[in-house]
């Protein structure tokens, strides 16, 4: 199979996944118990002639398929209504903090491949000695350290003791200041420490196993240099799992984000879920819970057809 | 081919023994002889597992730290029998209290010369208190352990009720296929589209908090590795002649799944399980520390966190420094157990691929 083919295969079954994901989303609202127009109105009494004017004016009247269709219609437009806390477009809400998050995931990301990658090398090219165990240890205590905790230690540490980072985000500044960068730093090492624990063990074990392969034997025997060796035959090969892998970290950070951004008071998406969640403020909630839906099956599909390019037997 | 069922009716080129797959017949030919040898095989499996992992002393420390933090629990306080049970209302169950003060007592400290004029209530760890006390003037590791209860108790039954959702039908999903398999699976991978966190949050968005709103949410998201896992699985196992051999000899499928199939497929549930018991416990206290998990009265570690959450910042590591060990101490011990239970039964492995 042509990778072209398969990048269309692989399309195909992402359709209804992505239509199965709206339908989800719209369907949480209606799962709520109570009526939906007192989201709306908050709650405040009102004469039933009222009533059934808002109802007609958000289509709650109208069959569900219909409220469906017309909710998804405007979702693919980029409209999810207003927020019912704040009465603004929640488009513009999102789009104020996303970069922020976006900003701060990515950082975590670079941190974990750019600090795991190196480590995993060293653990399986000592295998078995002291630099195996290091990492081994640091593996286990990074994978089981709560992400929230690690965040307040690190605020602890270095905010209070060594009072070199600022407790709070600075405020009005905008995404690129040197002080936004810098108080990004914090959360994006929380958030990325557990998936650096768990792409180093990756790693290690999937360059282990190429170590053992017949073609290092030969690449040794016929006189080529370790560096040659490791670096241009083993590394490429054992990389094709731990770039997978690390495409679906992605969900992992979204994750971590969302409480991460609680211990910093970080200006971004998770933070508003969270306190949207506490009002009840569904449209922004419906809103997130679909894009982290839709941005996760993405980066699922990202990571088959990276592992379907670097490994052409996986499309047979 | 093994993937034909029983009662398929007769198909060409199959010889179709009638009379030995009517349930009935089936039941008594099962008890004659099966017993005895499907007993010896579970046993053996289970009696060399365990040998291993009594080798494995990293796994052994996991469980004695597991089993301390339990034992902490169910010790810190008494406790009766809740007053809407009608006829043992009140009744002592346990007796013994382990914890040195009240974790809900907010005068511990009366009568006591604060060190400090600056910390009149946040007193940092001393022999009176060891842990020290939190911003209200409660006794942290008194609330520490009784505030293991929530966490442990959530962590516990998410889990075993997550596993009595996801094996059977991970189960029906793997030994039929087709049509009923197609439509579990795409549930789970729909629901795989959410990261964990998202997902409990958006079952808790639509519930509302509280404790048994809190453990449906968990389960609701843990079943998903369960069914995905055990149906891989089954796919392979159910390739085997000695399932073909039951099925010839007219067992129901039920039986074909419960005794044959189940026994040699659940070896990397049970491992994710294990493993899972940590994740939801890390859940629950990220949900309680964002303010979605138990109310902020209860003494859940995460909950801790959160009604700390300024004084790290402040400067009273011991707050929050405690509290948060000790969900990092109970998750890893239980990686540890669940790497064990994974070496245990599969010796020669480097170790699968963890589902978050």
């Amino acid at each position: 199979m042509s990778l072209r083919r398969y990048v269309l295969k692989r399309l195909l079954i992402t359709i209804p996944l992505l239509l199965g994901v709206t339908l989800a989303t719209f369907a949480m609202v209606h799962f709520i118990p109570g009526d939906p127009i007192d989201f709306i109105t908050l709650f405040t009494e009102l004469d039933p002639e009222t009533k059934q004017e808002i109802r007609a004016r958000y289509g709650l009247d109208d069959p569900i398929y219909i409220q469906y269709l017309d909710w998804l219609a405007d979702a693919a437009r980029g409209d999810f209504g207003t927020s019912i806390t704040t009465r603004q477009p929640v488009t513009k809400e999102i789009a104020e903090r996303l970069p922020f998050t976006l900003m701060m995931g990515s950082m975590a990301f670079v941190i974990a491949i750019v600090t795991a990658i190196p480590a995993g090398i060293a653990a399986a090219y000592h295998r078995n000695t002291k630099v195996d165990q290091v990492s081994r240890v640091a593996a286990l205590l990074g994978i089981a350290i709560p992400n929230f905790w690690l965040g307040l230690i690190l605020i602890l540490v270095f905010a209070s003791w060594l009072d070199v980072f600022p407790v709070l985000p600075p405020t009005g500044e905008g995404l690129l200041s040197s002080e936004m960068i810098v108080y990004t730093l914090l959360p994006a090492l929380a958030i990325g420490t557990g998936s650096t624990a768990l792409l180093m063990r990756l790693m290690r074990s999937s360059m282990v196993e190429e170590l053992d392969k017949d073609y290092v034997t030969m690449a040794r025997a016929k006189g080529l240099p370790e560096r040659t060796v490791v670096g241009k035959h083993v590394l490429r090969n054992s990389l094709i799992s731990v770039v997978t892998v690390a495409a679906i970290q992605v969900a992992f950070i979204i994750s971590g984000s969302v409480v991460v951004e609680i211990v910093f008071s970080y200006p971004g998406l998770g933070r508003l879920l969270v306190n949207r969640v506490r009002n009840h403020d569904f449209p922004v909630i419906q809103a997130l819970v679909l894009i982290i839906g839709v941005a996760v099956i993405f980066a699922n599909l990202l990571a088959d057809v990276l592992y379907a390019y670097l490994d052409p037997r996986i499309r047979y | 081919m093994a993937t034909e069922r029983n009662d398929a009716g007769p198909e060409r080129g199959r010889i179709r023994v009638e009379g030995y797959d009517a349930a009935t017949d089936d039941r008594e030919f099962d008890t004659a002889w099966e017993p005895t040898l499907q007993s010896e095989e579970g046993k053996g499996r289970l009696y060399y597992a365990w040998r291993r992992f009594k080798r494995n002393r990293l796994a052994l420390a996991g469980a004695a730290t597991i089993g301390f933090m339990t034992l902490c629990a169910i010790f810190a306080q008494p406790i009766r029998v809740p007053e809407q049970v009608p006829v043992l209302a009140g009744q002592l169950v346990q007796p013994v209290a382990l914890a040195p003060a009240d974790p809900a007592n907010q005068e511990v400290l009366l009568g006591h010369q604060p060190p400090t004029t600056e910390h009149l209530f946040d007193w940092p760890p001393s022999m009176l208190h060891l842990f020290g006390t939190d911003w209200a003037g409660r006794d942290i590791l008194s609330r520490m352990m009784y505030g293991a209860r929530w966490s442990l108790s959530i962590g516990f039954i998410a889990v075993v009720v997550a596993l009595f959702i996801g094996v059977p039908l991970g189960a029906i999903a793997g030994y039929y296929g087709g049509y009923v398999d197609e439509v579990i699976m795409r549930v789970v991978d729909l629901l795989y589209a959410f990261p964990f966190i998202v997902l409990a949050i958006a079952v808790i968005a639509i519930l509302g908090r509280g404790y048994w709103e809190l453990v449906f949410a968990l389960i609701v998201v843990g079943w998903l590795a369960y069914a995905r896992i055990l149906r891989g699985e089954i796919l392979s196992v159910k390739e085997n002649e000695y399932v073909t051999a039951a099925k010839a000899l007219g067992a129901t499928d039920r039986s074909v799944i419960v005794r044959h199939i189940l026994p040699n497929a659940m070896a990397p549930v049970i491992v994710q399980a294990t493993l899972s018991v940590g994740t939801v416990v890390l859940a629950a206290a990220a949900l309680g520390f964002i303010g979605l998990g138990l109310s902020p009265a209860s003494a859940e570690w995460g909950v801790m966190l959160r009604v700390e959450q300024d004084s790290m910042a402040r400067g009273r590591w011991w707050a929050g420094f405690f509290p948060g060990l000790a969900i990092f101490v109970f998750v890893l011990a239980i990686n540890l157990v669940g790497d064990g239970v994974r070496d245990a039964f599969d010796p020669q492995g480097e170790g699968g691929e963890r589902f978050r």
